[in-house]
């Protein structure tokens, strides 16, 4: 009977599938959190195959800071064609010319904070009842001790110590009007699983992960890249690197080093030597330790 | 890496601050290189600024705010690490009596349970929980770590000892594998490394032994079923007529020409394709997700089961099970539940306590069927429409289920059928 096991990432797809079908089935108006980042490409690669032949039956949910890399809008694009999917922007700049948030100021300001709102609304106005997103347990501290189905208040709130218990694979998606869910689907999955995943089905993702080279700024420890956003400091030096994104958030805050690897081959090589978390280059979670749990608490993904 | 055919091991393990739990999950990190430089060097100030020396391992564990502020563990935290020969999932739970209802959730998908002794106090009170939550959840492998060695000069009688207390303990419940290794996690002895000062001890070190524990047969390949997720029809070029039942296979396997069963209408038809994405399969097997169509029309929708026509689960109103209690409130006595089994949702009445159990004795008791925050009581369930169900013990898919208090919209109560 021995041939009849699945090895770690089959297992990985066909729990992340079994999710994905729950999710479209105990609600009404589903929407994949579409950043353009990795995440979020296998899990809509994942949504793919669990209702092949059908279409994605989700619409695509991008938060625009309006601080992107145009790789990712491009890519975004792209693949929206290509699955006949529907796309829903929540812009923060629409956000910020209504008034509903305020700009940060100063070298170091993003609008990663700023996104929550725009996030909330979005959900709000398109009466969305669960929001999937690539979110990882293996990720940090809160995310740590995340559910699959996540329930969100009313205010969008998540309350950690007062999570419903999730127990086998009986997921409990009942909500009140005006409640919504979050859907992990890849909660198990750590970097290096969705990387030999990238691998494995050959998924097309933003060039920006593969080594390029580009003008940079050396900040907090990493290669923030230029751009028409990037406030100069006083011996800010601009330079030409070859470097490459471990992870894609704006592109004022993500930071990325210098690497050679221009295949998948070569980062699935590079991940699994790699001494540094991925979010080590994310300056959104170096402003303190409960940095994440923080923003979580008020809605963010 | 060999990913072709490594496996996934889910473990849990129960303890308290006290008994050394967050620093062996710590050294099972550190020493298997699962840890990256910037949480190494994140520990290593925090450790600066309490006064330890050199790197608490418990440290890494450490998770939310209010459970860094208390040093305690308040919900499970999911953690992960890769060795060359398996993919692990660690679901640490706090080990504290209020928290059963943790212990009890990440319990419900484990194969393996570590459970920590002190060596110096041997089994406790909280031991005999641990054990009794894993026999009743089912997991499959227990290994008991007897920790703190060092602290008994890597005495063999003080191992004995827990052994024999263990043993004693658990003749009583019904646990299938029971495993005992001496360490210090502190240290790092007979965790990833094998001890030097243990001569007397033959075994193998922990993580070796969660490598090769053999897990292929802890889920159940006999009894076919197929509870129907969604029913997937693509209504577009090449697919018109196409039907498909989507789901995940919960137990045994299933290949098309098979004569299968609806449950709980009892029409019948053969199988006639098993699809994925990647094309038809030959063959379907716990626990892939996969998309069936039949030779027949047949109106089937989700909460329907499918299973093999000779061999059949038992479709019942009436069930018992061993139930957990979940939430501060009560059990409303004769009150309305929504109850969740596999992709099935009904209504269910908790029509009768039929006793209590005593977690840290076993001991029965019947006067007493009030049904509070981490009790565990055999109760009576009648539901609206029959279940599909099987026992617990030889089907954890099929045997499971959760009560949800539709006032609260909360999870309230998990069950196994008996």
């Amino acid at each position: 009977m021995s041939k009849y096991y699945l090895n770690y990432l089959d297992e990985l797809e066909s729990e992340a599938i079994y999710v994905l079908r729950e999710v479209y089935s105990q609600f009404q108006n589903p929407v994949i959190l579409f950043s353009g980042g990795k995440d979020s490409i296998v899990l809509t690669h994942l949504a793919k195959k669990a209702f092949f032949p059908a279409k994605i039956p989700f619409a695509l949910m991008h938060v625009d800071t309006g601080h992107n890399f145009p790789e990712t809008i491009q890519f975004r694009d792209d693949l929206i064609e290509k699955l006949g999917a529907r796309l829903i922007v929540g812009s923060v700049q629409e956000s910020i010319d209504n008034g509903r948030v305020a700009e940060e100021k100063g070298k170091n300001a993003t609008r990663n904070a700023l996104q929550t709102t725009t996030l909330l609304d979005a959900i709000e106005s398109n009466k969305v009842d669960c929001a999937i997103g690539g979110g990882r347990r293996d990720e940090e501290k809160a995310r740590a001790k995340e559910r699959f189905f996540s329930h969100r208040d009313d205010f969008g709130q998540w309350d950690p110590k007062n999570q419903r218990p999730e127990l086998w694979n009986l997921f409990n998606g009942k909500c009140f009007e005006g409640e919504h869910f979050r859907a992990f689907p890849i909660s198990n999955w750590t970097e290096m699983d969705v990387w030999n995943y990238i691998k494995r089905e050959n998924i097309e993702i933003p060039s920006l992960y593969f080594a390029h080279e580009r003008e940079v700024v050396w900040r907090n420890g990493s290669w923030i890249p230029n751009s028409e956003y990037l406030i100069m400091d006083e011996g800010d030096e601009i330079v030409r690197k070859k470097i490459r994104f471990r992870t894609l958030g704006d592109i004022t805050i993500t930071g990325g080093i210098e690497s050679e690897a221009d295949t998948l081959e070569k980062i699935v090589e590079e991940v699994s030597a790699m001494r540094q978390t991925e979010r080590g280059n994310r300056a959104d979670d170096k402003r303190s330790e409960t940095a994440m749990e923080d923003r979580k608490r008020q809605g963010y993904f | 890496m060999e990913i072709d055919k490594n496996q996934l091991l889910r473990f849990t393990t129960a303890g308290s601050v006290d008994d050394g739990k967050s620093t062996l999950i710590g050294r099972l990190l550190f020493d298997s290189k699962s840890i990256f430089e910037d949480q190494i060097s994140a520990v290593e100030t925090t450790s600066k600024k309490k006064g330890h020396e050199g790197v608490d391992l418990a440290l890494f564990t450490d998770g939310l705010r209010d459970e860094r502020e208390q040093g305690i563990t308040i919900d499970v935290a999911y953690r992960y690490f890769t060795t060359p020969k398996r993919k692990f999932i660690i679901a640490d739970t706090p080990g504290h009596i209020q928290y059963t209802r943790n212990m009890v959730t990440g319990a419900s998908t484990a194969n393996a349970a570590i459970i920590l002794v002190d060596a110096r106090h041997g089994v406790i009170e909280q031991t005999k929980r641990h054990a009794f939550i894993a026999s009743l959840l089912q997991i499959p492998h227990i290994i008991v770590c007897v920790n703190k060695m060092d602290l008994v000069d890597f005495d063999e009688k003080a191992y004995n000892n827990v052994i024999s207390q263990f043993e004693e303990f658990s003749s009583k419940l019904l646990v299938r594998d029971v495993r005992f290794i001496p360490i210090s996690a502190l240290l790092g002895d007979n965790v990833v490394n094998r001890s030097e000062d243990m001569d007397w001890y033959q075994g193998a070190p922990l993580l070796h032994t969660l490598e090769t524990l053999h897990i292929s047969s802890d889920v159940n390949k006999v009894d076919a079923r197929f509870p129907v997720q969604t029913v997937i029809r693509p209504q577009r070029e090449g697919y018109i007529d196409y039907r498909g039942y989507a789901g995940r296979i919960a137990s045994g396997i299933f290949r098309p020409g098979d004569e299968v069963t609806v449950m709980p209408s009892g029409f019948t038809s053969k199988i006639s394709s098993i699809d994925t994405f990647d094309g038809p399969v030959q063959e379907a097997f716990v626990p892939m997700s996969v998309t069936m169509t039949l030779e027949d029309d047949i109106d089937i929708s989700r909460g329907d089961m499918i299973v093999r026509s000779n061999n059949k689960a038992e479709a019942s109103q009436d069930v018992e099970v061993m139930l957990c209690w979940l939430n501060d409130k009560p059990a409303k006595p004769r009150a309305k539940y929504a109850i969740r089994h596999t992709t099935n949702e009904q209504l269910a009445m908790i029509k009768e306590v039929i006793y209590k159990i005593d977690i840290n004795t076993l001991e029965r008791k019947s006067d007493d069927t009030e049904l509070n925050m981490n009790d565990i009581c055999k109760v009576k369930i009648r539901t609206t429409k029959p279940l599909m169900i099987d026992p617990y013990r030889e089907n954890r898919n099929t045997g499971s289920i959760i009560l949800i208090d539709e006032s609260t919209n909360e999870t309230v109560a998990a069950g196994m059928v008996v």
